[in-house]
């Protein structure tokens, strides 16, 4: 099956995966009418998703250097698109982004901005030129790029803490869904979830991982768009939600007016026993906030997100795997459209199910009803003793307010099915789907840090003279064990301490933002420049980050410190990116320009035929 | 010029307006996101539009267009690859 011409026959063996999906898809449906239970139907979802991942994984299994590390750079345009897309996509972006949007309204959407507008970055100024420079992993351009050891660790430095910050919140909701569908306690799920990552991407490495991300997005596509439509056409929000939800949107902003936007106290909160990570709405749906700190705190949030997307490095090495560098950059536009499969239907689901529950009119409204009412209803019962819902009677008059009404933001996903009166297979598809976009994501980020240790920290560094066999080995034990440390760190639920995926893309654009860009786009960039700039850039965005972040700055610093600019934890790449960009080019100029030879190879890099830099096998 | 240096004159021009539309619809236009709210597009209300679909989708397409431009400018220097697959 994974012999031959495979390349060519990639349509027909998807095309008959997603058939066999669908009919999945369906039996389950009739087991559920037989009377199947609905625990055993989420078990069934994702113990078939995952072994058909596991398989792909297994017959991926390669021996060779760059089938390892670049899945032997022959990933057609359109599949590496898809690969790309449920790299990109996390278990964050499955489950959360529409709960965001659903208490953040406008302002959070300068995420969605953000996490898309990156791309436009990437095929630019970034995947076309590393493409054409051959290189295994990004610390791989910026170490030949400039040339010498120190400056290659100093960028697999940044990559660690980059994407170890992210890795950890993968497996994390990986081990949250694994034990809401099988069933078992988290920490196990944790473990089980690191199994699952482990056995699609040991083997085969980059090669396993790109297959098994391509199985895993038609999976995670299919499990988000089938509810959206469903719902959209149960509640009465019209056939296609995208174009025909205006209505919809403007209620919201009638009923934010009845019911009025109010923001409770922490004192209250406190006192009435909300559960932590429980948020209710406060802001508006779809108005914008006045005034000009409003609109430099949704740019500056959109200006880091859209940074550190192009400079994310699991983002970055999928476009070393395409055959051509043309086919890189029509890959880039593939990966976006696939996403914004996914991200522009997000608010359509968060306008439907805050609808769902505020319109008064609609029989699952519950604003405005009596709280006891509210209490016997049979979800509400479900989510309130796992403590992701809760309700607090702040005026005592036994009605539920806007602002009573607390709940935690994955619910809008796990719930709205259940809410709107969906049969339970669709809620197991939506196990499988969040399953899938955790793993996939976990999978690249493992890969992307075991990848930048073994050949660039052993293999350029410690032992140029290793054999493949001793290069493979070392690859393999190095991910086994940054999986295990992850998933120990995601065990102890540590990651409510390291804080919000939005740090990876921060730390990425303080530090590789620009001596990614520079090393293409201008010659005089030196070595001295580059160390320079890593290291002031990640250096400085840290400090930042841990004087402004309050958890940080209570123990360190004896207090809690006024954010410089309205610039938060978000935000703190819009310190540490400017901060790089000026030292690396101040020490650039104050160094000798680079050789003659490393201006050739800057030269060779931006046109995209001819030889590669580094060559098929290095 | 050298047909290298007229190459990437041309490269580095296409990437610039590329950066202009992609400044363009992910920051200028939420600059003005309350007097664009005051307008409408299918029913919504317009900022709302662009950050909940319109950008996202003025992304994908300036990425596909992008593409090509940048296949033309490779062809008329020829430096065009040939499709290995």
């Amino acid at each position: 099956m994974f012999k031959g011409n495979f390349i060519q026959n990639l349509p027909k063996i998807y095309g008959t995966y997603t058939g066999g999906f669908f009919i999945f898809i369906i039996l389950m449906a009739i087991a559920e009418q037989a009377g199947v239970s609905a625990k055993n139907i989420g078990v069934m979802f994702v113990a078939f998703t995952v072994l058909i991942y596991a398989m792909i994984g297994y017959l991926s299994r390669t021996i060779q250097v760059d089938a390892y590390y670049v899945a032997g750079r022959q990933v057609p345009t359109v599949f590496n698109g898809m690969a790309t897309a449920a790299d990109w996509m996390s278990g964050a972006s499955f489950v959360a982004l529409a709960g965001g949007v659903y208490f953040g309204g406008y302002t959070y959407m300068a995420f969605l901005v953000g996490w898309t507008g990156g791309y436009v970055l990437v095929a630019t100024l970034m995947a076309p030129y590393l493409r054409k420079f051959g290189c295994y992993t990004v610390p791989d351009f910026i170490g030949t790029r400039y040339g010498g050891n120190l400056v290659r660790a100093c960028s697999v430095f940044v990559l660690f803490i980059a994407s170890f910050t992210y890795v950890t919140a993968q497996i994390n909701a990986t081990g949250t869904i694994a034990s809401r569908a099988l069933g078992i306690p988290f920490e196990a799920g944790v473990w089980v979830g690191l199994i699952s990552i482990l056995i699609c991407s040991m083997l085969g490495g980059m090669r396993a991982v790109t297959w098994t991300q391509v199985a895993q997005y038609i999976v995670l596509i299919v499990a988000y768009l089938i509810p959206v439509f469903w719902i959209s056409n149960k509640v009465g929000g019209g056939v296609f939600p995208h174009l025909m939800l205006g209505d919809e949107v403007a209620r919201l902003g009638e009923l934010e007016q009845q019911f009025g936007l109010v923001k409770n106290s922490a004192a209250d909160m406190k006192a009435a026993g909300v559960p932590g990570g429980l948020k209710y709405i406060s802001g508006s749906h779809s108005g914008v906030p006045e005034g000009g700190m409003a609109v430099w705190k949704y740019l500056s949030l959109a200006i880091c997100m859209m940074v550190g997307t192009a400079s994310l490095p699991h983002i970055l090495m999928r476009y070393f795997t395409t055959p051509t560098v043309r086919a890189a950059r029509k890959s880039v536009a593939w990966s976006l459209f696939f996403i914004f499969l996914l991200y522009s239907s997000a608010p359509m689901l968060a306008t439907l199910s805050k609808l769902a529950l505020m319109d008064p009119n609609l029989p699952t409204g519950i604003i405005g009803k009596s709280i006891s009412d509210v209490q016997s209803i049979e979800w509400v019962q479900r989510w309130s003793e796992v403590k992701q819902v809760f309700i607090a009677d702040f005026n005592g008059d036994g009605i539920l307010q806007l602002n009573e009404w607390f709940m935690r933001g994955d619910v809008v996903v796990l719930a709205t099915p259940e809410v709107a009166g969906l049969p339970f297979v669709i809620s197991g598809l939506v196990f499988a789907g969040g399953m899938a976009a955790a793993m996939s994501t976990a999978d690249g980020l493992v890969l992307a840090i075991s990848n930048a240790l073994s050949h660039d920290i052993y293999y350029k560094i410690i032992d140029p003279k290793a054999d493949t066999a001793k290069r493979l080995l070392v690859a393999r034990v190095l991910l086994v064990l940054i999986g295990a440390a992850g998933a120990y760190i995601a065990s102890f639920r540590l990651t409510s301490i390291l804080g919000s995926v939005a740090w990876a893309f921060d730390f990425a654009m303080s530090g590789l933002f620009f001596p990614l860009v520079l090393g293409v786009w201008w010659k005089r960039a030196t070595r001295a420049g580059a160390i320079a700039g890593i290291m002031s850039g990640i250096l400085s965005g840290l400090f930042y980050l841990l004087w402004v972040y309050p958890k940080f700055s209570v123990p360190i610093f004896g207090g809690v410190n006024t954010p410089f600019l309205g610039i938060d934890h978000l935000r703190f790449g819009m310190i540490g990116a400017p901060v790089c960009l000026v030292v690396m080019v101040v020490v650039s100029l104050m160094t000798k320009e680079p050789d003659a030879a490393t201006q050739k190879m800057v030269d060779d890099t931006r046109i995209p035929t001819g030889k590669a830099i580094l060559g098929k096998q290095h | 010029m050298s047909n290298k240096d007229a190459y990437w004159n041309k490269t580095r021009n296409h990437m610039i307006v590329t950066l202009v539309l992609w400044a363009f619809f992910s920051l200028v236009i939420f600059m003005f996101g309350s007097e664009l709210n005051t307008m409408s597009f299918l029913g919504y209300p317009l900022a709302y539009y662009m950050t909940a679909q319109g950008s996202l989708l003025a992304f994908v397409v300036m990425l596909f267009w992008t593409a090509n431009k940048q296949e033309k400018i490779d062809e008329e220097h020829g430096y065009s690859e040939r499709e290995e697959d």
